[in-house]
């Protein structure tokens, strides 16, 4: 019996990082393969490890490969099911590009099929995500004209957003920043770019402090909140309801729940 | 504007929109143009619920809540001692402004209590959407009230810069219009309903010669009824319904268990409960109209009035009509899959893809997420196992009621009680 040699691929987290990763599995033919990021790496004694350097044109290939033997809705729920950052949700997609790539017949719509149904169940919940962020953003206008957004997604969500805030809020410039992965998307009028923040010592996003935003932002905030009050009917109350629509954890950016 | 004087109109004029239970800020297809704010297309958004568990998507108010109306079931009714306000077109213009710049909203839900005349306010309704549509290049969703008795023009105008139009029907039967608002009748209502109908047909014809037509009420028009105001029956209420969705190719028609608010001898007192079951089977009926195939009569018909409140309307069907099943999930066709208890049309379309690539067993449809506590009843699949006994409808139905939990059993156990 032969026991098939386990190879450690380290990437930088990318998915072009984990594309390039894919074209080397297929390339190398390697049998048993774990993807690792460098900075959760853990010591194995056994096995090879694999420095991945992320090659555009590489991943490039093996996207459109991908491509071509799934459905626009398959290589998106693929995408999607990446930015759920999951532990070894690298082996998960391996298996499904794998399973693509013998099929004859695109598999993405063979829910009798663990993988595929896993995977377009992890898509679901970042899907369910994405949603939430669209729904759960609250600008704040800055002083300096930007309308400033913290955010703090479950997945990293912020690329499946851009499209939908660029058309939405095409004539001001605004800012969407993710607290927790220390990112941020940013429209200055004509296109959206990824930046990082040095934000100032002691700034707490979840407080409209004058230093930061402009006098009526609280103004606004109020009249919100007294929208938010009026509107509801109190005779049907539901927390219960309420609760598993606007999960607490999503409170503390909400300006409405803020009172 | 002026903060405290528009803090004061808001809480008063968000208070009276609050009954109005539409929030659909779906179904537009508005795309943003010349970089200007906003974008209706694709599906709606919810950004908040209020502590009722409604979803908040669009602000919702009246334009003012001075009415020259007294309809018993309305909190605005002229003889109803609340204060009273109104706000400027610019207001609400400003409003809904920087509401949606902050991504609180999907538009604005503007309604009125009816001043002077029907023209009069819906003149002002118009005004406010067409300063948002041509001054402030505002692409977002607005649902304009269409008033009762306002003039055909004014109704054309509106479907010009609105994406949903609704005028309310409010009571099911004429006879409950005629005890409840004995000053309105029943073809005021419609008068605008059909203006908007053929206004939204000719344009879809248009549309197919000239692109360029420009777009007139791309969401289509809604209606609401009051449930529990007039001692309406389930049937009355679908019945209606059904023929406003058939006769006016209504989008949508929603149901608003009837919240007391009066001492009026006609109607429910405070204190009485907001029917809530009862507008939850209503609603699940109404889909069943629209996405699941079934006919309204098959629900709801002489023999069956009302609705059974202790299991949903497909499962009351089904257990009237054992001799459909058991469905063999792997031959069955998507109508009659749809009719299976437990199976939701997105289970439907799952099974419908992947059998494709294999005959289905009990755990590929459980793995999918079918309710098979109701659903094994009901179906057969590639397995041996299968319910075998030749069970009634009432007997199922006593199983299948023992077997679960419904999230309203504090609503009906009080009812249960009286048998057990």
């Amino acid at each position: 019996m032969v026991i098939p040699e386990e190879h450690t691929l380290i990437y930088d987290g990318t998915f072009d990082g984990f594309l390039t990763g894919v074209f080397h599995i297929y390339e190398l033919k390697l049998q048993t393969v774990i993807f690792q990021k460098p900075e959760n790496l853990q010591e194995s004694l056994f096995g090879n490890k694999v420095e991945i350097t992320t090659d555009l044109e590489k991943a490039d290939r093996v996207w459109k490969g991908i491509k071509s033997k799934t459905s626009a809705k398959g290589s998106y729920r693929l995408y999607s099911a990446f930015l759920s950052e999951q532990p070894q949700i690298e082996t998960l997609l391996l298996k499904y590009i794998q399973q693509a790539f013998k099929s004859s017949r695109p598999i993405d719509s063979d829910f009798s099929n663990e993988t595929v149904l896993k995977v377009s169940q992890i898509a679901k919940s970042v899907g369910r995500e994405k949603h939430r962020m669209e729904a759960f953003v609250r600008f704040r206008l800055t002083n300096d004209g930007i309308y400033f957004a913290s955010v703090e997604p479950d997945f990293d969500v912020l690329p499946l957003i851009s499209k939908h805030f660029k058309s939405r809020y095409a004539d001001q410039k605004w800012i969407i920043y993710d607290l927790k992965r220390g990112y941020g998307l940013y429209y200055d009028l004509e296109k959206v770019e990824l930046m990082q923040l040095s934000l100032p010592e002691g700034f707490d996003a979840t407080k409209t402090k004058s230093d930061y935003f402009t006098a009526s932002e609280l103004e606004f905030q109020t009249l919100w909140q007294d929208y938010f009050e009026s509107t509801n009917i109190a005779s049907r109350k539901n927390m219960k309801l309420h609760v598993q629509h606007v999960p607490k954890r999503y409170w503390k950016y909400l300006s409405e729940k803020l009172r | 504007m002026s903060f405290e004087r528009t803090q004061e109109k808001l809480k008063i004029l968000a208070d009276a929109a609050k009954y109005d239970v539409s929030c659909a800020s779906s179904g537009s297809n508005r795309s943003n143009t010349n970089k200007g704010l906003g974008d209706a297309t694709g599906m709606g958004i919810c950004h908040s619920y209020t502590e009722d568990g409604r979803c908040v998507s669009l602000l919702k108010i009246l334009l003012t809540n001075y009415c020259i109306f007294d309809c018993a079931y309305c909190v605005t009714r002229k003889s109803n001692d609340i204060k009273r306000a109104a706000f400027q077109v610019q207001e609400v213009v400003d409003l809904t402004i920087n509401f949606y710049r902050r991504n609180y909203i999907e538009g604005l839900f503007l309604s009125s209590g009816i001043f002077k005349s029907a023209d009069y306010t819906m003149e002002r309704l118009v005004a406010v959407a067409k300063k948002l549509r041509l001054e402030e290049n505002f692409n977002g969703y607005i649902h304009l009230k269409s008033i009762p008795g306002a003039s055909d023009e004014l109704m054309k105008e509106a479907g010009l810069y609105a994406d949903r139009l609704s005028v309310n029907i409010e009571i099911p039967t004429k006879e409950g219009l005629k005890l409840l608002a004995p000053e309105k009748n029943r073809e005021d209502f419609i008068k605008p309903m059909i203006k908007v109908k053929n206004e939204i047909i000719q344009y879809q014809s248009e549309k197919k010669i000239i692109k360029s037509t420009p777009k007139f009420a791309p969401a289509g028009q809604s209606t609401q009824m009051i449930i529990g105001a007039s001692g309406e029956s389930d049937q009355q209420i679908m019945w209606t319904s059904n023929y406003f969705y058939k006769k006016f190719n209504l989008k949508r028609v929603y149901y608003s268990g009837y919240i007391p608010i009066s001492y009026d001898s006609r109607l429910p007192q405070i204190g009485t409960d907001v029917p809530m079951l009862r507008e939850n089977r209503l609603y699940q009926t109404d889909w069943l109209m629209r996405f699941y195939g079934f006919e309204v009569h098959e629900i709801l018909n002489n023999e069956h009035q009302n609705l059974d409140l202790d299991v949903d309307p497909k499962l009351g069907w089904a257990l009237r009509n054992m001799d459909f099943f058991p469905v063999d999930v792997n031959k069955a066709d998507k109508l009659m899959l749809a009719r299976i208890p437990g199976l939701g049309m997105k289970s439907v379309y799952k099974i419908i893809q992947a059998r494709q690539f294999r005959k289905l067993n009990w755990d590929h449809l459980k793995r999918m997420g079918v309710a098979l506590n109701r659903a094994k009843y009901f179906l057969v699949c590639d397995s041996r196992d299968f319910e075998r006994r030749d069970l009634t409808g009432p007997q199922l139905k006593s199983i299948i009621l023992q077997n679960s939990t419904s999230k309203y059993q504090t609503i009906l156990s009080p009812q249960l009680n009286l048998f057990g």
